[in-house]
């Protein structure tokens, strides 16, 4: 029997539903990670504690919330579109999870029945990058999905915020990876983080397009509606946004997927930015005499670790920054970031066609 | 305000316009706030120190022979807004010099009590007093309702 089993992992096939179910399970537990972290961290900013009573340190929090939010009574609010009702939560979540399986997470340069070079990801999609930009714009669909379903004006007007909010920011987003893919000459996100590997000087894109790293850091906070863009979810104004007229486990659909967005938005600006899961010296070249699966666990815990950090800055930001005002944002996603990235794709081009140091 | 009016100039730098030096500025005193130490006080098993001065349970006083002050006259009954008072008096031993009764029943529902003091204000006798106790938290109703001999020990 387990012979057999053992057997079946000479077929790709198998190793790629591994890494599926691994993908899956690394979205759905880091999620109630960061609910908990996003609790304590906000606490700290302002001075208190944070949930600590249920487990060690509060770690059990999130487990006992969503426990709560599944013994709830399954509601609908009266002359709610059923349909959109019940899919808006569901497509509000299922993008972040898809998008992660995109993402390489770690390498270990023997193991080759693992993937490609041995690195760790479900999908190696030469188009990853386009991929994953139209897979985590899927998510506003939810958003307003749930907005218009809802029957309700706050959620409504939530649903609304998101769209407009998606069409002005994913130009952005979409102009900084157009940027990027010019310097770095492909859209397969391994390849994009094996070009940062290995120098002596850190060579992540972060360092080498600076522009092109906060143009796509201020996207990624308003596709991942959080502080300052997150209006479609303003709680003061809105009540809640989209999500007003939803309880239960519906409700805790749409904290997953903001909670998954977050995750998978992190890990991509780490991948295209922050060099994966490479260090910025040449110090990760022992790990390629080491046993396959200590380079594989080093390599995906400094993935990990960089996410986690970056989480903690769009955490940082949101207990610092006010949110922005409907025609603030609407003025500068128009007058200021399109320009602005529109203007980067130009010197982009001209330093790749004259500066022949600066290009890799 | 005529609606076409341009907007006055701006009289702040581009360096505050562009916003980013001022946002650098925030962050860092945000994050000098999280590496303080939290202010929760963790009230269960943590007690926060009040004033001299709270409102907090009452007590019934006693004097120099350990006899409770209280005469049961009912002052105090009559100056408590929320009616939380009961007093029920009988005749005072004769033993005791100098009053004619004191009270059998004296009962405060700490539930309708709003903290006050007017029935310190009232009490002739300084008989009642406000500690600086906490008032605690029970399961019950019943729990709430202090009795005279709850008031004079606490």
């Amino acid at each position: 029997m387990i012979a057999t089993l053992l057997g079946l992992l000479k077929y790709p096939v198998t190793i790629t539903i591994i890494k599926m179910i691994a993908a899956v399970a690394i979205v759905l537990s880091a999620v109630p990670m960061l609910v908990w972290m996003e609790r304590k961290v906000s606490a700290r900013f302002q001075r208190r504690i944070g949930p600590n009573r249920v487990g060690p340190m509060g770690l059990l929090q999130s487990i006992a919330d969503a426990l709560k939010l599944m013994f709830k009574e399954d509601f609908f609010p009266l002359r709610t579109d059923r349909v959109l009702f019940l899919v808006a939560p569901l497509l509000a979540f299922l993008p972040g999870v898809i998008s992660f399986g995109l993402i390489p997470v770690g390498q270990a340069a023997g193991a080759s029945f693992l993937g490609p070079n041995g690195v760790m990801a479900v999908s190696y999609l030469p188009m990853g990058l386009l991929v994953m930009m139209a897979v985590s714009s899927i998510a506003s669909y939810g958003l307003a999905f749930g907005g218009w379903a809802s029957n309700s004006q706050y959620s409504l007007l939530g649903g609304m915020r998101s769209s407009a909010q998606l069409i002005s920011y994913e130009i952005v987003m979409g102009m900084a990876v157009l940027s990027l893919a010019m310097a770095t000459g492909t859209f397969n996100l391994s390849e994009i983080v094996l070009q940062q590997q290995g120098h002596v000087l850190p060579a992540w894109n972060i360092f080498l397009q600076p522009l092109t790293f906060l143009l796509f850091l201020i996207a990624a906070f308003a596709e991942t509606n959080r502080a300052p863009f997150d209006l479609p979810e303003a709680e003061q104004e809105l009540v809640g946004g989209y999500h007003t007229e939803y309880t239960g486990m519906r409700y805790a659909w749409f904290m997953l997927g903001e909670y998954a967005g977050l995750w998978t938005m992190c890990s991509i600006l780490v991948t295209l930015f922050l060099g994966g899961w490479t260090l910025p010296a040449a110090w990760l070249s022992p790990l390629a005499s080491a046993p396959w699966f200590v380079a594989a666990l080093v390599s995906f815990a400094i993935f990990i670790a960089k996410v986690v950090a970056l989480v903690f800055f769009f955490m940082w930001v949101r207990w610092t920054l006010p949110r922005f005002r409907w025609d603030q944002l609407m003025k500068l996603g128009w007058k200021v970031l399109i320009p602005l990235a529109l203007a980067n794709i130009l010197f982009t081009a001209l330093v790749m066609e004259f500066g022949g140091w600066y290009a890799r | 305000m005529p609606a076409n009016k341009e907007p006055l100039p701006s009289r702040l730098g581009w360096l505050t316009r562009i916003y980013i030096p001022m946002i650098a500025k925030g962050m860092l005193i945000s994050l000098r706030e999280f590496f303080r130490k939290p202010v929760t006080i963790q009230y269960p098993e943590q007690k926060p120190t009040v004033s001299q001065r709270f409102r907090g349970e009452h007590r019934l006083t006693k004097d120099a022979e350990g006899k409770m002050k209280c005469v049961a006259c009912y002052m105090c009954a009559t100056a408590c807004p929320a009616h939380c008072i009961t007093i029920e008096a009988e005749a005072a031993p004769p033993e005791w010099e100098g009053r004619d009764k004191v009270p059998r029943v004296f009962e405060i529902d700490m539930l309708k009590c709003i903290y006050c003091g007017y029935c310190v204000e009232a009490c002739p006798k300084e008989a009642i007093e406000m500690t600086n106790k906490i008032p605690t938290v029970y399961r019950t109703r019943q729990e709430f309702i202090y009795d005279r001999e709850k008031l004079l020990s606490n």
